[in-house]
């Protein structure tokens, strides 16, 4: 029987790869989406005395932006949000997520900062309530505080025209 | 015209691919000469076609087509000729061009050198290379036609992704594809061997040197990957785990398997099994990385398109090919009889540990490369796997089969004598120990990683010393040796090269993250950094922010770097550009952040100290040049005539 072995492990090896070209890695199906954005109060980092909550931005379209400093793929994205910033469509809040060796405000500081505010999330647990997989991800928050989009992995300019644009601009942002 | 021509070309090289797999297949099996002589003229023919459709497609890209669809997506008229031309393969439908085109290629080499191998075996490994071949130009012409048009016209191209446009990524996949597609060649005698019954020694031999050097072009375009990966993405590494390098770094851990097990059935019969089935995971996984890469069901940082239309097309080609193949191995495995007896202790014993560890290695990486895609299928959540599971797991799974590389070569086929060997590397053993421990001291203090990294860098390069100078005792002058046993230690000195170089960079390398205004200043290393601000730069098809960064030590300007932030014109992709200063002991790396104020006087920089980095890329040259000396050793070439009378006349008696 040792013979069928190498079979046994391809054939099912191949039907996770079947499951899995139907499952989009990029597309997680989020269950906040038309829902209110869960309110949180968290101390602003870089203004120990400020603090920031969603409710600050109602009557704004605004984007809320997961990242952390130990994050690749956000250092990737960190240029394009700069340009964001320096166009200003829509203010970009970053939920500076898990920061646990407290590097936020030196990296920001030297690469420039994009965000409006940038709220610590040390323990992670706003992150939880959102529904927040990994990072970075962007939900998109409209006027009336209920999220509309969220777009997993870092934006590219390209990302940007077919994703956000549509949607900020169906929002009136 | 000329697509149209390229898709003709592409249409009738399938048919001469189904031809080159389907007569020559017949043919062997009936035993029939006239069936089985198509197989060279049909395979030729095919190549000629699928170089004519490249050479098309090529010829789009260089006059700027842009009704060619693949090229308005991914060339553009302002972008340099020389990646105009790289463009080809820069595309989904033009890289798998470039794979058919490699395959082609591959069997037409099979077809030319193959003069004194049984017709029947001959006929046989062109034919499964043909089937292969219709597998892919099928997925070609049905998926991903490169030579679809564009009504209308784009009036210009949406430009080459930015991070290709370098000249590591010019050679980097045609090396890296004809690696992967050599494995198929493996892969073709070994199925032929296990249709035919006729898995001995003489099949062994005539797979090794094919496999050396398929296994020699991965070495090199995985490395020349790394070697883009440090100088593209401005980050300074070189490997990330990512699952595109992991779905080229997993065929080289069972391609270096195969090696090494092809060795010992040649030389005692001995792992026929393991070898055939080593022979088809290589190629397996060569076709599994191609579907990981192409399908999407992985995301990555090297993001390709990806259409869910064409993973479902790969994989069930992977199904076909790979669990027929596997199918084909249960059925005929009882035929197949064990070689020679071994001891525990002895170089088969050495080389079947190495070949469990190398196996164990790839299945970690595949594990870890499918863990977050296992998960999602059974529900369990989006994870993903980085490269602290990678290093915790890899490291301490290689280091055991580094240590064995250093007393493999020495160790007696059949039986060795512990006692006998602890005698002859007694020495070695001890500097490498007392080296391992002594260094890191001497550098930074204790650090284990380093300890371990110095220890098997001294013990492999020691041991390889004592393999010359026992292979001389009897007379034998160095040139006289023959290039499988000089291939063999240049490979192995390469690997302890390589792995000095990592050690060193891994554990000493400094970076720093600055904030720079003009005329500040920064030292790291040694190294004093001034940031004499930057200049508009416009390039080809983009612009720069050129940076001026001196570079001094003790007071004294040793040089200028020149590091860039360039957006590029028609995607306004930002892409980093970093400038380099190459030395044999070390690189100095600078690479320019973000503009911190509105005038761009004020800048993130960040510089780092790489020592050694570049004694990885030489070890792994070494290596290359290794393989292609072993698969150059004339008793391929000369023993394969002697052989040829026997296994003839086996045909005739089976």
């Amino acid at each position: 029987m040792k013979r069928w072995i190498p079979l046994v492990i391809f054939v099912i090896l191949a039907g996770f790869l079947a499951k899995g070209l139907f499952l989009n890695p990029r597309e997680v199906p989020s269950p906040f989406i038309g829902k209110p954005a869960p309110a949180f109060t968290l101390p602003v980092v870089g203004a120990a005395d400020k603090t920031f909550s969603p409710g600050d931005m109602k009557g704004k379209v605004w984007l809320l932006n997961v990242w952390a400093p130990w994050c690749v793929s956000c250092r990737q994205e960190h240029p394009v949000l700069m340009g964001l910033a320096k166009s200003q469509p829509v203010p970009i809040v970053g939920l500076n997520w898990k920061d646990r060796d407290r590097e936020a405000e030196r990296l920001l500081d030297q690469h420039g900062s994009p965000y409006l505010a940038v709220p610590d999330d040390l323990t992670g647990k706003t992150g939880i309530d959102y529904g927040v997989t990994g990072t970075p991800e962007t939900y998109v928050i409209d006027k009336a505080g209920i999220i509309r989009m969220k777009h997993v992995g870092p934006i590219s300019p390209d990302v940007w025209k077919a994703k956000f644009e549509p949607k900020l601009k169906e929002l009136g942002a | 015209m000329i697509p149209e021509l390229g898709h003709f070309a592409l249409i009738i090289a399938l048919l001469l691919a189904l031809t080159q797999a389907i007569l020559p297949l017949v043919g062997a099996q009936r035993g029939n000469l006239t069936l089985m002589a198509v197989a060279r003229p049909a395979a030729q023919g095919q190549f000629v076609f699928v170089a004519l459709a490249f050479g098309c497609l090529a010829w789009s890209f260089l006059t700027n087509d842009f009704s060619v669809d693949n090229v308005a997506r991914n060339s553009f008229s302002q972008l340099p000729e020389v990646y105009r031309f790289t463009a080809t393969w820069g595309s989904h439908e033009g890289s798998m061009l470039l794979w058919v085109l490699m395959l082609a290629f591959w069997t037409t080499a099979v077809s030319v050198f193959s003069r004194h191998l049984p017709d029947d075996m001959v006929a046989r490994v062109i034919g499964v290379m043909g089937l292969v071949s219709v597998g892919f130009i099928a997925f070609l012409i049905t998926t991903s036609n490169p030579f679809e048009r564009l009504i209308p016209a784009a009036p210009d191209g949406r430009d080459m992704n930015p991070l290709l446009q370098d000249w590591g990524m010019i050679i980097h996949p045609p090396m890296l594809y004809m690696g992967y597609v050599g494995f198929a060649v493996a892969f073709a005698f070994a199925i032929a061997a296990l249709i035919s019954g006729r898995l001995d020694a003489a099949w062994a031999r005539w797979s090794r040197p094919w496999t050396t050097v398929a296994w020699a072009f991965l070495t090199l375009g995985i490395v020349l990957g790394a070697w883009w990966a440090y100088r593209e993405l401005g980050w300074g590494g070189w490997w990330f785990w990512d699952p595109t390098e992991n779905a080229s770094f997993m065929p080289w851990l069972a391609g270096t398997a195969l090696i090494h097990s092809l060795a010992v059935t040649e030389k005692r019969g001995a792992f026929k099994a393991w070898t055939v089935l080593l022979a088809l995971t290589a190629f397996s996984l060569s076709l599994l990385g191609t579907f990981l890469v192409r399908s999407g069901v992985l995301s990555s940082v090297h993001a390709f398109a990806t259409d869910p239309a064409r993973g479902a097309f790969i994989l069930g080609f992977l199904g076909v090919v790979i669990g027929g193949s596997l199918v084909l191995f249960a059925w005929r495995a009882p035929r197949m009889l064990t070689g020679g007896a071994f001891n525990w202790f002895s170089r088969e014993a050495m080389l079947l540990a190495n070949n469990v560890i190398l196996l164990a290695a790839m299945g970690s990486v595949l594990l870890g490369t499918l863990y977050p895609l296992l998960m999602d299928a059974l529900g369990m959540g989006k994870i993903s796997v980085g490269p602290p599971y990678f290093n915790a797991v890899f490291v301490p799974l290689m280091a055991p089969a580094l240590f064995l590389l250093g007393i493999g070569p020495l160790a007696r086929w059949k039986d060795a004598s512990l006692p006998d060997m602890v005698t002859r590397l007694k020495w070695a053993l001890g500097i490498a120990v007392v080296t391992g421990f002594a260094l890191p001291m001497t550098l930074k203090g204790f650090n284990p990683w380093a300890t371990l990294g110095f220890f098997l860098s001294v013990w492999i390069i020691l041991t390889a010393l004592i393999g010359f100078r026992e292979r001389m005792k009897n007379g034998t002058r160095l040139s006289a040796l023959p290039r499988a046993f000089w291939g063999m230690q240049l490979a192995h000195l390469g690997l302890a090269w390589g792995i000095a170089g990592i050690t060193l960079v891994a554990n000493y390398q400094q970076e720093r993250d600055v904030k720079m205004n003009v005329g500040d200043h920064t030292t790291l290393a040694g190294y004093t950094f001034t940031f004499k601000g930057t200049t508009e730069q416009p390039g080809p098809n983009y612009r720069a922010a050129r940076g001026t960064v001196e570079v001094s030590r003790d007071g004294k300007l040793l040089y200028l770097l020149h590091p860039e932030k360039r957006i590029y014109n028609a995607s306004g992709m930002p892409m980093t550009e970093a400038a380099i200063r190459y030395s044999f002991a070390s690189d100095v790396y600078v690479a320019l952040g973000e503009p911190l104020d509105d005038e761009a006087r004020s800048w993130a920089v960040r510089v780092f100290h790489k020592p050694y980095i570049n004694w990885l890329w030489f070890g792994a040259v070494l290596m290359v040049i290794g393989g292609f000396l072993a698969a150059s050793d004339r008793r391929y070439r000369i023993a394969v005539k002697q052989l040829t009378a026997p296994a003839g006349a086996a045909a005739q008696g089976a």
